[in-house]
């Protein structure tokens, strides 16, 4: 019998389907992995598990029965418990306020008994491993501590189903050990457990079954055990190429690197609190360098402890020659840094700008004499890089967030090329961008080192990572795990190094 | 997402951009047709001599809101101003100019340095010197109020250049200069592209940092400037009155002026004519013989109104 599971489930946001017919079930004490790169449909998968969104289409059954959850409270309240990545109690209530919030113990004149709640709570807390004084404020425990908690929450309202999402990214290898304790426990006791997480290690040690998801859709499912490891790394990351993205890949040319150039960024033992391991590489003049590996692995933090914007311990950057110390965003850019994150509309486009002054946005001191604008000086740039690029829109003066993905992507890169880089870090470039822009910008990239700009590029796209990039540094939890170079660069290999198991 | 919003046609922002001058068009039309005396020479320079400050301090208000902050502290700034003019008049206006300026550096810089380098939330690191600031200014003052004899300070205050008062000239000369800054310089561009995402700002290379602490100095500077001309005005300098509740006039007018609290965008000439149109609306009150409880009632009215419409435009 299953405990809860999903059929045929769709759902659809404006623009995007988020989960394409996609079937899910989940046994009584069965630990079960669900994996997939960003936008896969991991999350929206949990959020119609638990009542957040309402599918558009599919049945949802719950011990056998269909049911509809109005929200996520009725969720809750049926036995579907979720800790989420960030702890979602309340930081400023002690402990035991959290745990038994909104079913604290009464005395027999109806107010909170708190000594009988802490004692309870203490006890509780003991077979999490959490001796911490129950009285403190929650915000106080470290947030390994604070995540037990949210786990001591979820199965004390008798639970039938757990899910976690990255439940071990914020702890200690000795509380991964007491979670792990926890969840042998859960599944002694019958209740269905989904385990989210990309740690391969992780995965294989206490999951039974595991579900991949790509692009909204089902790509397999099946016990664990019975899939290698490099297959699982193959699946989420999608070998099988469609005819469509093939047709994006054919722009990449190849590498423009001459051998004995001297490298126009140079990283070298890069370290940052725990995040970072000691990171060294490369990349010369017409190199395009690819960051390999899954998330998770410090692709975007490496990217961004470049561009100063991320707090580097150790380590030296060195552009052109020259050291960048304590880099900072404006040390950086003034070295000839430019970089493109990763989430375009949180830290890329200023939306309510219009394109010319997103463009002009980071060369303004260039543009101006006595600090007055020189529109003049401006259009003429905006021009040269609408025209470039071929941004598609009604006129320079249109708001960025009115366009379209692909649009944007390509007025941040405009404004990435109009300050006169040496180096360009990319992460993930054709990300949420349509078929047409996705080739013009790989076309665009590939262009860009041809003219000697050395590159580093960040792809959760394997095929789109090894097409474009000369070298590939691949990561494992913060740490280089290996470069693949030449002949080698080719999704096998990359996927081989990235499913090793860990040291 | 994107493709709807491009195929849709843009709902119409009317309201936002232009109900605060079809509001001032109304209430000046009124006032015309049913108040006695109302459209005289010594009437309108009574009106903008009442809101000459308040234009002054909400210029600033304006640039600090454009950058998604808040400054709480533009009274206090008033009334420090107005404490430290007595000490320092003896030397002469300029001297007593040249502090007041000093004293609105000081606290900019103060109040830049919790925001953009200790990262405290603006409307709790302005909170400090809303508080303090006057204190200060009243042990600075000895609790007392001065009576103003320097013929040059009540001259900036009280006095006119070619029929125009003083006052109402410096708050045009403070529109024109916060007008350009805004269009024109580097510096109002990034404080733009800070307030509208300051993360995507930092990764562009802006130095952030710098641009806010110059805001917030800007800021005031201009309510030191309108501390000195109030206190030439009133002829007396009264630490713990002057200034007193500006900052919500302030940050009033920039509201009904259609500047969004969410930053990213300044709308200067908005900003004055928020001011104006909530000093018509007192003014109307006034001579139609309301109570100062039903006036209140009318401003809160009109800011719910000018926050409903900026929240339209938000959702768009």
């Amino acid at each position: 019998m299953t405990l809860l599971e999903v059929a045929g489930v769709s759902k659809v946001f404006p623009g995007v389907r988020a989960l394409d017919d996609v079937s899910f079930a989940l046994r009584p004490g069965e630990v079960h992995a669900l994996v997939g790169e960003n936008g896969a449909g991991k999350s929206t998968l949990i959020k119609v598990l638990t009542g957040v969104y309402r599918p558009d289409a599919g049945e949802l059954r719950y011990q056998g029965e269909p049911v509809s959850f109005a929200t996520p409270m009725d969720a809750q309240r049926a036995g579907i418990s979720t800790i989420y990545q960030e702890v979602n109690l309340i930081p400023l209530m002690s402990v035991a306020q959290n745990l038994f919030l909104g079913r604290e113990p009464r005395t027999t004149l109806g107010l909170v008994d708190r000594a009988r709640m802490d004692r309870e709570a203490r006890d509780i807390l003991a077979g999490y491993g959490v001796t911490t004084d129950v009285r403190a404020r929650l915000g106080s425990l470290p947030l390994g501590a604070q995540q037990m908690v949210a786990l001591a929450c979820a199965v004390m309202i008798d639970a039938k189903v757990v899910v976690m999402d990255e439940p071990t990214s914020s702890l200690e290898p000795r509380e991964v050990e007491t979670l792990f304790g926890v969840i042998q426990d859960l599944h002694e006791r019958g209740i269905g457990i989904i385990y989210v997480s990309h740690r391969m290690d992780e995965l294989y040690r206490i999951c039974d079954t595991v579900t991949i998801l790509r692009d909204g859709k089902l790509v397999h499912t099946g016990r664990l055990a019975d899939l290698e490891r490099v297959r699982l790394v193959a699946l989420m990351l999608g070998r099988e190429v469609s005819d469509v993205r093939r047709e994006g890949f054919t722009v990449f040319s190849g590498d423009h690197a001459a051998a004995d150039d001297t490298p126009v960024l140079r990283v070298s033992g890069l370290s940052s609190r725990n995040r970072l391991h000691d990171i060294s590489f490369g990349v010369r003049p017409g190199e395009v360098v690819g960051l390999g590996g899954l998330l998770g692995a410090g692709r975007s933090e490496t990217i961004k402890a470049i561009a100063g914007a991320y707090p580097v311990d150790r380590g030296e950057i060195e552009v052109d020659g020259a050291p960048l110390r304590h880099p900072t965003t404006v040390k950086a850019v003034a070295a000839g840094i430019a970089v493109q994150p990763e989430d375009r509309k949180a830290e890329g486009i200023i939306p309510g700008l219009s394109i010319r002054e997103n463009i002009a946005l980071s060369i303004l001191p260039r543009m101006s004499t006595f600090g007055l604008v020189s529109d003049a000086k401006i259009d003429e740039v905006v021009d040269r890089f609408m025209k470039r690029l071929r941004i598609k829109a009604a006129g320079p003066h249109q708001r960025v967030g009115d366009l379209s993905g692909g649009n944007q992507q390509k007025v941040l890169l405009a404004r990435l090329l109009a300050t006169g880089p040496k180096v360009l870090l990319l992460d993930e470039p054709t990300r949420g961008i349509d078929v047409g822009a996705k080739a013009e910008v790989q076309a665009l990239i590939d262009e860009l080192a041809a003219e000697g700009l050395g590159v580093v590029l960040v792809s959760s796209d394997a095929e789109e990572l090894v097409e474009g990039s000369g070298r590939v540094v691949v990561l494992r939890d913060g740490a280089v795990v290996g470069v693949l170079t030449g002949d080698d660069v080719t999704t096998e290999s990359l996927l081989a190094t990235i499913a090793e198991a860990g040291a | 997402m994107t493709t709807l919003t491009l195929t849709t046609p843009r709902r119409a922002d009317w309201l936002p951009k232009y109900g605060v001058y079809l509001a001032i068009a109304a209430l000046i039309v009124y006032n015309a047709a049913f108040t006695p005396y109302f459209l005289t020479v010594s009437n309108l320079r009574i009106q903008l001599i009442q809101v000459a400050p308040i234009i002054i301090v909400a210029l600033g208000m304006a640039l600090v809101i454009g950058t998604e902050g808040i400054d709480l502290s533009v009274g206090a700034v008033m009334a420090l101003v107005a404490a430290l003019i007595p000490l320092y008049l003896g030397y002469g206006v300029i001297a007593a100019v040249i502090v007041s300026l000093l004293a609105g550096v000081a606290v900019g810089l103060i109040n830049g340095a919790l925001v953009a380098k200790v990262g405290l939330q603006p409307i709790v690191a302005t909170l400090a010197l809303f508080v303090g600031g006057r204190g200060l200014a009243v042990v600075i003052s000895d609790g007392q109020l001065k009576d103003i004899r320097n013929a040059d300070l009540i001259y900036l205050g009280s006095g006119d250049l070619l029929g125009i008062p003083v006052l109402v000239w410096t708050a045009a000369l403070a529109i024109l200069v916060v007008a350009f800054t805004v269009r024109r310089t580097v510096f109002g561009r990034r404080l733009l592209a800070i307030g509208g995402n300051r993360p995507a700002a930092e990764l562009a290379g802006l130095p952030v940092q710098r641009v806010l602490i110059t805001v917030y100095v800007l800021c005031a500077v201009l309510a030191a400037i309108a501390g000195l001309l109030s206190v030439g005005r009133i002829q007396s300098s009264d630490a713990s009155s002057i200034g007193l509740l500006i900052e919500l006039s302030a940050i009033t007018a920039v509201v009904v002026g259609g500047t969004p609290l969410t930053g990213g965008r300044v709308r200067v000439l908005g900003t004055v004519a928020g001011a104006v149109l909530m000093q018509l609306v007192i003014a109307t009150m006034i001579k139609n013989n309301l109570p100062p409880s039903t006036t209140e009632m009318v401003q809160a009215a009109i800011i719910l109104v000018a926050v409903y419409a900026a929240r339209e435009r938000k959702t768009r």
